[in-house]
Parts: C-alpha cells; sequence; structure tokens
C-alpha cells in the first residue's frame, strides 16, 4: 500500500543542508497501521510530509530514494499528478486541532471542499452521515457552525472528517492525540482504530508516545537521527528491543516503572541534522558503541520475526 | 450536545447578558451609526461635491469677502460664510471633500491591492524574492515622504494624479510587511497544510484560504490608511506641493485659512473638524470592521 525506499530528505536553509531522513525505508501493507516514532527532529514528521511532497524547493527536496503510494510512484510525479494523487488517496490530519481548520468558514464547506468525487446535491447527507460516524451529536444542526464552536475534541474529529472526505486509501496522521486531555485522547485513538478496521484504511501514525501508538498500532517504526533504526510488529519490538536506542526510548517512557521509582533518560542530545556523525547516530550516546558504530553505518538486518534493525552491536544477540 | 462553547443562556437569562454586554451587544457588534453616517456623508460628497455645492467654490467676489457662518451673524446663503476672497466655504468644503475622497480611495485601494501582491510573494514563496522585496520596501519606507513629493512635483507638476501617486509610493511598504507577516503566520497553520494536502494548487490554496484570512487585517489597515491618506493630502496641500490652488482641498483651506485663526476663525477650524471627524469616523469603522469580520466575534 505505502513502500518507502531509503528515503533522503534534506531541508536548504541559507545555503546549508540538513539531512533530516538518510536511507529510510518502510512499508505499510493494506490496512495496517505503522507507528512511527521518535524524539523531535527525528524525521518523523519529514516522512510523513516527503509521502505527500510537501517538501519542496526552496525549503528542502527529496534527494534519494522512492515512495510507492497505492501501485503510484509519488517521488516520480509531477506537480499535477501529485495533485490528483493528493486528492484522492492520501488524508492528513495534522497535530494541532486549533489551527487544523480555517476559521473563516463553516464546517460544511470546509468537509464539501475536499467531497469532490460526490455529486453536489448529496454532499450535505454525506457529510452528516461522515460526522455521525466520527462521534459528533447532532451533526446535521452542526453543519453551519464554524471551527471556533467546537471544543478541541470536536475540531480534530472534524479535521478527520475532512481528511476522510475524499474516502482515501492511505491515512496520515501526525501526533493527532498530542494536543488533547487524555480522556479525549483515548477517544480519538479508539476512533482511528475503528476507521483502519471498518474502512482497511492504512494508517501511518506518527507519535512520540509509544504507550498511545501501542493502542492503534500493530507495527511500529523507530526513527533517531533522520535514520530508521528499527521497525517490525509492536509486541515484538516492544518486548525484546534490538536496537539500544528502541532500548533506551521505550525505558525512559516509564511502561512498567513502578510508582516512585526514579525515571531512565537517555544521556546526551540528538546529533544536529547539520553535523550528523559518519556512523551510527546514536553511537555518541550508545553504552555499546564501539570504533566501528562511530564510523561506519550499520546496514539493515532482519531477523526471522520480521524485525529489521540497524545496529553494529544489537542488544538482543 | 455538551460543547462548553455551545452554552446558550437562553431567554430566562436577560440580565445576567445584560451585565456582561452594555447595550446588550458584545463590544464591537454594536451598529457603528457614527462612522458610518459620517463616512456615508463622505462618500456622498466625494461622489456629488460639484453637484450638491450651493456656489461655485472657487468663484470670487471680493464684495462678500469674510463673511461669518449663519449662526455668527452671516446669512444664509452662505450658510458657512466666506473666505478672504470671497468664496463660499460650504461649498469649498463639498468640493475638498471630492478631492480628499479621491485621493483616499485612489491611495487606499492602489497602495492595498499593491501591497496585498507584494505580501503574497513574500510570504508564500519566500527564499531571495522574500529578502528582495522586502530590501525593497524597507528602502521606500526609510525615503522621505515629502522629498519624494517634491521630487515629483518639481518633475511632474502639481495634480491630483501626482498626490496619489506619491502617497501610493509612501503607502505601499506598510501593507506589504504587515500583511506579509500575516501571510507568513497563516501558511504556517495546518489548514493550509491540509488545503495542499487535499490536492489544492498554490493559487487554489491561496485565493480560498490565505487571502480570505489577510483580509480583515487588510480591511483594518485600510481603514486607518483612509485617515493617514486625508492627513498627508491635507498635508502636502498645506506645503504647496498637493493639489494646485484654486481647486479646494480641506489641505488647501487649512494652509489658506492659518493666517485668520484670530480674526476670521471658520476658514482654518471648519475643514480642520470636517478632516478630523472623517479621520476619527475612518479608525472607528477599521476597529468594527475588524470585529464584525471575525466568526469568533461575530454574533
Amino acid at each position: 500500500m505505502l513502500e518507502i525506499k531509503d528515503l533522503t530528505t534534506k531541508y536548504f536553509q541559507g545555503g546549508k543542508t540538513a539531512t533530516a531522513t538518510r536511507g529510510v525505508s518502510l512499508t505499510l501493507a493494506k490496512g495496517s497501521a505503522t507507528a512511527l516514532v521518535g524524539e523531535s527532529g527525528s524525521g518523523k514528521s519529514t516522512v510523513a510530509m516527503s509521502v505527500m511532497r510537501m517538501i519542496r524547493p526552496p525549503i528542502g527536496d527529496i534527494v534519494d530514494g522512492e515512495i510507492v503510494v497505492n501501485g503510484r510512484n509519488v517521488t516520480g510525479a509531477s506537480k499535477k499528478e501529485m495533485r490528483e494523487i493528493l486528492r484522492t488517496d492520501i488524508g492528513f490530519v495534522p497535530q494541532d486541532p486549533t489551527t487544523a481548520l480555517d476559521p473563516l468558514f463553516t464546517v460544511r464547506s470546509q468537509i464539501a471542499e475536499c467531497m469532490t468525487s460526490t455529486p453536489r446535491a448529496a454532499r450535505d447527507d454525506a457529510i452528516v452521515e461522515l460526522l455521525d460516524s466520527l462521534g459528533i451529536v447532532d451533526p446535521r444542526a452542526r453543519l453551519r457552525e464554524h471551527p471556533h464552536q467546537f471544543s478541541g475534541g470536536m475540531r480534530q474529529r472534524v479535521a478527520i472528517a475532512v481528511a476522510l472526505a475524499k474516502n482515501p486509501q492511505l491515512l496520515i496522521a501526525d501526533e493527532p492525540t498530542t494536543a488533547l486531555d487524555v480522556t479525549t485522547q483515548l477517544s480519538i485513538l479508539r476512533l482511528l482504530d475503528q476507521l483502519r478496521r471498518e474502512r482497511e484504511l492504512t494508517t501511518l501514525f506518527i507519535t512520540h508516545d509509544i504507550r498511545v501508538a501501542r493502542l492503534v498500532c500493530q507495527q511500529v517504526a523507530v526513527m533517531y537521527g533522520g535514520v530508521m533504526v528499527e521497525r517490525g510488529p509492536m509486541d515484538l519490538v516492544t518486548a525484546r528491543p534490538s536496537h539500544p536506542y528502541t532500548q533506551a526510548l521505550f525505558s525512559a517512557n516509564a511502561l512498567d516503572v513502578a510508582p516512585r521509582q526514579r525515571l531512565r533518560a537517555i544521556p546526551g542530545t540528538p546529533p544536529s541534522l547539520t553535523a550528523m556523525p559518519a556512523g551510527c547516530p546514536f553511537a555518541p550516546r550508545c553504552d555499546n558503541a564501539t570504533a566501528t558504530c562511530r564510523e561506519e553505518m550499520p546496514p539493515a538486518t532482519t531477523t526471522e520475526d520480521g524485525v529489521t534493525f540497524s545496529c553494529w552491536n544489537p542488544v538482543t544477540a | 450536545m455538551t460543547e462548553f462553547t455551545h452554552v446558550d443562556p437562553g431567554p430566562s437569562s436577560p440580565g445576567r447578558r445584560m451585565k456582561l454586554f452594555r447595550g446588550g451587544r458584545p463590544r464591537g457588534t454594536r451598529r457603528p451609526w457614527f462612522s458610518g453616517t459620517v463616512l456615508g456623508l463622505f462618500a456622498a460628497c466625494g461622489l456629488l461635491g460639484g453637484v450638491i455645492a450651493p456656489h461655485d467654490p472657487t468663484d470670487v467676489n471680493l464684495a462678500i469677502d469674510l463673511e461669518p457662518p449663519v449662526w455668527a451673524g452671516g446669512t444664509l446663503s452662505y450658510p458657512l460664510g466666506t473666505d478672504q476672497l470671497g468664496r463660499d466655504v460650504l461649498s469649498r468644503l463639498l468640493s475638498g471633500a471630492q478631492v480628499s475622497f479621491l485621493v483616499a480611495v485612489g491611495a487606499v485601494v492602489i497602495a492595498g491591492a499593491i501591497g496585498l501582491v507584494i505580501a503574497l510573494l513574500a510570504g508564500f514563496l519566500g527564499g531571495k524574492l522574500d529578502d528582495v522585496l522586502m530590501r525593497i520596501s524597507d528602502a521606500s519606507m526609510a525615503f522621505p515622504v515629502v522629498l519624494l513629493a517634491i521630487v515629483i512635483v518639481a518633475s511632474q507638476g502639481k495634480s491630483l494624479t501626482v498626490v496619489v501617486l506619491v502617497l501610493v509610493l509612501a503607502a505601499w511598504p506598510q501593507y506589504a510587511r504587515v500583511l506579509r507577516s500575516e501571510v507568513i503566520r497563516i501558511r504556517t497553520q495546518d489548514f493550509v497544510t491540509m488545503a495542499q494536502v487535499m490536492g489544492g494548487s498554490r493559487w487554489w490554496t491561496i485565493t480560498r484560504h490565505v487571502v480570505p484570512n489577510v483580509i480583515p487585517t487588510l480591511l483594518v489597515l485600510a481603514t486607518l490608511q483612509v485617515g493617514l491618506a486625508i492627513i498627508a493630502e491635507g498635508s502636502l496641500s498645506f506645503l504647496g506641493i498637493g493639489v494646485p490652488q484654486p481647486q479646494a482641498s480641506w489641505g488647501n483651506m487649512l494652509s489658506d485659512g492659518r493666517t485668520f485663526l484670530a480674526t476670521a476663525w471658520w476658514l482654518p477650524v471648519l475643514p480642520g473638524v470636517a478632516l478630523s471627524v472623517t479621520v476619527l469616523a475612518a479608525n472607528l469603522m477599521g476597529d468594527w470592521l475588524r470585529n464584525a469580520l471575525d466568526p469568533a466575534t461575530r454574533r
């Protein structure tokens, strides 16, 4: 459904280039949900933006690799072809529901904008049905309301409605619950899970919170410093991480820390994207790092269980 | 319907509403009676000034010079008195309104349009183009308006077109700067990303989502600039590099009348009052528009 091969994306800023992703590969089967996990600046949003071809000069560009969405090559597409792919195949849910909707237009007109395939007369009913399925009470009465009349969680549902209005094959959600309170988070997560099952909607779920990711995703992909360090089935990777960074990230997330225990943090800070080390980006912060780690990029290794990781000294080996 | 934003106090609690919003309506949604009336009159005079004037505003008659207004002992045929050349002040004010209106509308519309286009180019496309356009606007902002006016008047002569041209050259960078930052703020909002992800072209995104969101700022800025343009026309005419004599303009009238402040107060005061009231009305209208155009404060 979604196939990313050796994606390298760079940002250009004032003569300097920042390598946001290096040789990232990821495959999403139809109807599956994959969590793309990493800290800020790890390149996870860049992967999403690259899939939608939102990174173009002068901001940045995809310098290497290939992305295929629903059998259509995105990296080689012209701007016009890309717009066509975006119009039909890809839905996007942004992080902040307060800016996701245009404050000047009614909810109805913003959803109708994306319903290009539905005839005009049937759009109102289609919107009501869509909003109803997303858990908005009395949707017909709310069609002519403006975004400011909705609460944060409801706005995020409307934003999801905008993303789903074109009936996409792929849904990209960029930290869709980060700006919401915990109870609202849970209902939005349930909603996303339900949508995936009912509509066979392939979901790429970007988050920095592994606990959130575990609720909705069967696959997980961990990024660090623009590199895909480990990916595989969620339960396998969380139970037995191979890459030291994955291990450190999960323990920092306090999945199983008892109350009043000291939380573990990863010493050091992520590398600067403008001055990336030649070898493994995690080497400066890694306990197991050797000279090889600092000089040479580890190749991707795939285990029998289907876990792929890039490390010279994996924790599980 | 349990949304917090949707609490309706219902008809049973009008008292609470009255307390929250004095006058029964939230501030800014009261109809702008004062500014609407003044600006309406101003526009009417601007369009019909020559037609409704009781006398020819340039008709000199030294036999009736310096007649006071009707309430200060003058006659009804010259209700606002006459100036030192016996010209009817009311007719000159009406004719001057026409000049001010043309200058204000012309300068604001042209400068606003230029500023908006530059702001969209600079803010949305960014990069080197942004740098170049903003440095040009910095340079034009740093250039003194009066000096610019003198240079243009020296080469082109005095005319209404020159006044508008000078004001446009002086005002466009302000629109461009303010609107550019608005465009950048809006461009980084998620709904613009969403518009592009829904397959919208850049042009569609700009016209459908960026421009409408910039318009309220543009309108508020424009109403402020209406006031500034009227004052600037007055200043240029006052300095003698604005609207050529004997054509009446509020600035000309102020300039001619200033030496009569002690003996014939109506000559400087009346155009001054007309100018101040119009500028005040334009500014109040801008305030009102800002609230009226924002869906969150509209009702």
